[in-house]
């Protein structure tokens, strides 16, 4: 029976320590910033921030992250008080389908974290795991640099 | 639920509760250009409103100053329901905002068939401009007889009609008594200089909710009695399901039911993970009978021409003048299977109601013949099963959409009552969606002594690009192995005038003689159906790896070459300007580098897209870098440039992975790309730079530019590999051991 911090809020959660992560965030606490793309770690649509570290949730059990600092997508903002990652992706209609973007947007947070000023290079480079079908990489990157030079 | 997420309208709610009121006139019909009802010279009307007439099926004004506009085509992460939101706004006279959009509901909107094609804006696109426009006039006209006041001296602002001082809103003049009336698309469309929304960048209505995680996706839809659904698929094309015991699995932890009918094998489990677990134990203890001898990836290009062929000549231009051959070239292409390989595995929910209504959520391209072939499978009449489109993750064509629909149709069927939720995994997911077919070419050219073409003979091998569910449940992969199959139907190709595998496979050159034939293949070496483009994709990518290859070859400029055959003006000026920005005339070479052009009309009559590339060859790994790719195209009349830029953009990207990295892998043992592992696409350290160059042409109509890249970009970069190293790659893709070989050789 995990308790689980998720975006700022404790959560005693009867499910199996062994449950993904990913599901119990999806199907019990009914969040959908973090999607299944994979299920097998290889293309970061489920990404989450664990002690701001981006983690892929679809292969972390629930009992392992006890205790931790869990932040999705929801807890970045909201549509009327966007983040300014999500509020630059926005503005720069950097999505097709969009499927793939709580992927780029919580590794571009961590990203940011740590590299306030990143170039597009390190861009590039940290957002090399996460897939994108749909073709939108230079929108992404140019949401990504938007939003540090906003910071 | 949150909030702005409401799949599940009624029909009532949308017809005439909810405060709805239907688009109702006061006006007696015979002031309104009408044909009565299959009349036989009912008028040809643009769009698809020549198959959905009445204005009613389109547009409603709604209780608080709200308007419903009704499209049967669907958001594939295409931007197409903000392009139609932006033409309805403008031509409706009202604003952006007031607009609620229902799209892909069987029993609410439009029937508009399929969304593919490129179709979307000529066809749903002209239709909601034009009766946007007939609803203004007719509105118009209401509030003259009501002020008293010349509709000619009447302006519209955000639904207020005003003149001679006197003022009536869109939502005063509406009765709720419903009056249908036909659309005569004869009402003048808004002045250019009146424009408030047409062409312009208007940000796309769906992208805060998918930016913040609120619920708009088909996979976040949790009804209230929700269980979730796996399918256990055959280990191989065609294996048949000898033997299971599923006495086990019914007793693991949260299973409720384990579903088998013939070879369709499935669970239902109280939690997903539950479901997985109970799906994976399945899979390990079935037994398959499985077929030996089948084509593989690497036997499909002699397989297709030892199979019955249908030869279809599509165009037969003989030479009228009597020039002198000086040489004759030849050459083959080919092009392997690739994936859509959607980012979100395709997922579904069904549920069936006491009273006997399947009711399904996907994110299905065609929810009306999806529907149909869903009640063919479970032996029902289609009244008693109802689609409902909700967004999925990117669609590049016929995917897994509809087949998880079915599958999920089959496992509420065994649980009524219960909305089961399917999900297919990354593994379903690559080896069962259909893919774009293998495709074999070859051309020969006789050209005269300046390397001009006098004849061309294209010759073509394709397996089927068309196997969507087309209301038929032997297109659905449940629907072929139930305990009572139904049959795969024997594929048609599409003919004239967008074709299917041989899409642009006419060459637009102006050449004395021309003949182009298609070998048509009904059997299948892999599952295949439309993706993105079709046989355009290898059609352009011979013509214009060939033209270049002409054009080496008479030591003539590529361009110049080219613009000596291409007489058409548009197309002249896409290549002209996709040149110019390039900076094709001053490039100078350095050691690795190469550049290369490459054009074509998708489907010889829709966008025209010129696409220059600049690569750097490593010639010890054979890597090949894509500097930069400069594109120019005409789409007609934009309504959202960003909309038509950001689907080039993705057209290009699309097609540098096909073209650098994919092919799909089967043999005996089944399909072995069956991960991004296995199956790897672009990445972020690979994409190039990208610019585009859009030429507007106000007043032309919608060309639809989904998938207008796809097949200049796999040429350009292959005639840029060229120019690189010297070498011509003939076969994609140009994986980095295949240019290192030629390389060495
Ligand atoms: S879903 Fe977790 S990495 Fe793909
Ligand atoms: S926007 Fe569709 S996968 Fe990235």
């Amino acid at each position: 029976m995990p308790v689980l911090k998720v975006n700022g809020q404790s959560h005693n959660l009867a499910v199996p320590d062994d449950a993904p992560l990913l599901y119990v965030l999806r199907n019990d606490l009914k969040l959908n910033g973090p999607k299944f793309g994979c299920g097998l770690s290889q293309c970061g649509a489920c990404t989450v921030l664990i002690d701001g570290q981006p983690v892929r949730s679809c292969v972390t059990s629930a009992g392992a992250v006890v205790g931790q600092d869990i932040v999705t997508l929801e807890g970045l903002g909201t549509p009327e008080k966007p983040h300014r990652l999500q509020r630059a992706f926005i503005d720069e209609q950097a999505a097709q389908c969009g499927y793939c973007a709580n992927g780029m947007i919580m590794r571009a947070k961590a990203l940011l974290d740590t590299v306030p000023k990143p170039s597009e290079g390190e861009v590039r480079l940290a957002l090399d795991g996460n897939l994108c079908r749909c073709g939108v990489h230079q929108r992404i990157i140019s949401a990504v640099m938007r939003a540090s030079r906003e910071a | 639920m949150n909030a702005p997420f409401k799949p599940r309208f009624s029909r009532r709610e949308v017809l005439a509760g909810g405060g709805a009121l239907a688009l109702a006139f006061s006006v007696p019909v015979s002031a309104i250009a009408q044909a009565p009802a299959g009349a036989p010279a009912a008028p040809r009307l643009p769009g698809d409103l020549q198959t959905n007439r009445k204005l009613s099926m389109w547009l409603r004004i709604e209780e608080g100053g709200k308007v419903r506009l009704l499209v049967g085509k669907v958001e594939l992460g295409q931007g197409i329901l903000t392009a139609v939101q932006q033409l309805c706004a403008e031509e409706l006279g009202v604003d952006f905002n007031r607009i609620v959009i229902t799209s892909g509901d069987t029993s609410l909107v439009p029937n508009e068939g399929v969304t593919a094609g490129s179709l979307s804006m000529p066809g749903c696109g002209t239709a909601v401009r034009h009766a946007s426009a007939d609803a203004r006039g007719i509105l118009v006209d209401l509030a003259a007889q009501r002020l008293g006041v010349d509709a000619g001296k009447l302006d519209v602002a955000d639904g207020t009609i005003s003149g001679e001082g006197k003022q009536i809103t869109y939502w005063e003049l509406v009765s709720g008594q419903e009056l249908e009336v036909e659309a005569t698309a004869k009402t003048p469309l808004r002045a250019r200089d009146k424009r408030r929304y047409i062409g312009k960048n208007i940000p796309r209505i769906d992208i805060p909710a998918k930016m913040t995680g609120q619920p708009i996706y088909v996979q976040d839809l949790r009804p209230d009695g929700m269980v979730h659904g796996r399918i256990v698929r055959l280990p191989v094309y065609d294996a048949k399901l000898v033997s299971v015991d599923t006495s086990g699995v019914e007793k693991m932890p949260g299973v409720l039911k384990v579903v088998r009918d013939g070879s369709f094998l499935g669970v239902i489990a109280e939690r997903e993970e539950q479901a997985i677990r109970a799906a994976d134990t399945l899979r390990r203890i079935a037994q398959w009978d499985v077929p030996k001898d089948v084509p593989t990836s690497e036997t499909v290009y002699d397989w297709m021409q030892k199979q019955k062929l249908q030869d279809i000549v599509i165009k037969n231009d003989s030479r009228s003048n009597s020039t002198a051959v000086a040489a004759t070239i030849a050459v083959e292409y080919r092009r392997p299977f690739h994936m859509h390989a959607s980012i979100g595995p395709s997922c579904a929910l069904a549920t069936l109601d006491a009273d006997g209504m399947m009711t399904i959520q996907t994110h299905s391209q065609s929810v009306f013949e999806t529907r149909n072939a869903i009640a063919m499978m479970l032996g029902v009449d289609r009244t008693k099963v109802r689609c409902q489109h909700v967004q999925g993750s990117g669609c590049y064509g016929h995917n897994g959409a509809d087949d998880v629909a079915a599958d999920a149709a089959l496992l509420a069927r065994a649980m009524p009552g219960r909305p089961v939720r399917v999900q297919w995994t990354r593994n379903d997911e690559h080896k069962w969606e259909p893919y774009g077919a293998a495709m074999l070419t070859r051309i020969k050219a006789g050209v005269d002594g300046n390397g001009n073409v006098l004849d061309w003979d294209y010759q073509l091998w394709s397996t089927s690009h068309g196997t969507r569910p087309s209301s038929n449940a032997g297109n659905l992969l449940a629907g072929q192995v139930l305990e009572k199959p139904f049959p795969l139907p024997v594929p048609v190709n599409g003919g004239p005038p967008n074709y299917a595998a041989d899409r642009n496979a006419i060459a637009m050159y102006e050449f004395p003689g021309q003949v182009v034939t298609t070998h048509f293949i009904t059997t299948f070496a892999a599952r295949a159906s439309s993706t993105r483009g079709l046989g355009a994709y290898a059609n352009v990518f011979s013509i214009e790896s060939f033209m270049d290859e002409l054009a080496h070859r008479a030591q003539v400029d590529p361009l110049e070459y080219r613009l000596r055959v291409l007489k058409n003006e548009r197309g002249r000026a896409v290549l002209q300007k996709a040149a110019d920005n390039f900076g094709w005339a001053n490039w100078r070479k350095a050691p690795g580098r190469g550049r290369g052009i490459a054009y074509a009309q998708y489907k010889n009559l829709a966008t025209y897209c010129a696409i220059a590339i600049e690569v750097e060859v490593e010639r010890n790994t054979g890597k090949i870098r894509v500097l930069r790719a400069v594109a120019a195209t005409d789409s007609g009349e934009i309504v959202s440039p960003d909309g038509i830029r950001n689907q080039i953009e993705g057209g290009i990207v699309q097609s540098l992975s096909w073209s650098l990295k994919e092919a799909v892998r089967f043999d005996a043992g089944g399909v072995h790309s069956d991960d991004w592992i296995s199956y790897p696409i672009l990445t972020f350290s690979e994409v190039p730079k990208i610019e585009i160059e859009l030429i507007d042409r106000p007043g032309q109509p919608f060309l639809g530019a989904g998938e207008a890249a796809q097949g200049p970009t796999g040429a350009a970069l292959a005639n840029a590999v060229f120019d690189a190293v010297g070498v011509r790659y003939r076969e994609l893709p140009l994986t980095p051991s295949k240019v290192k070989m030629a390389l060495q050789s």
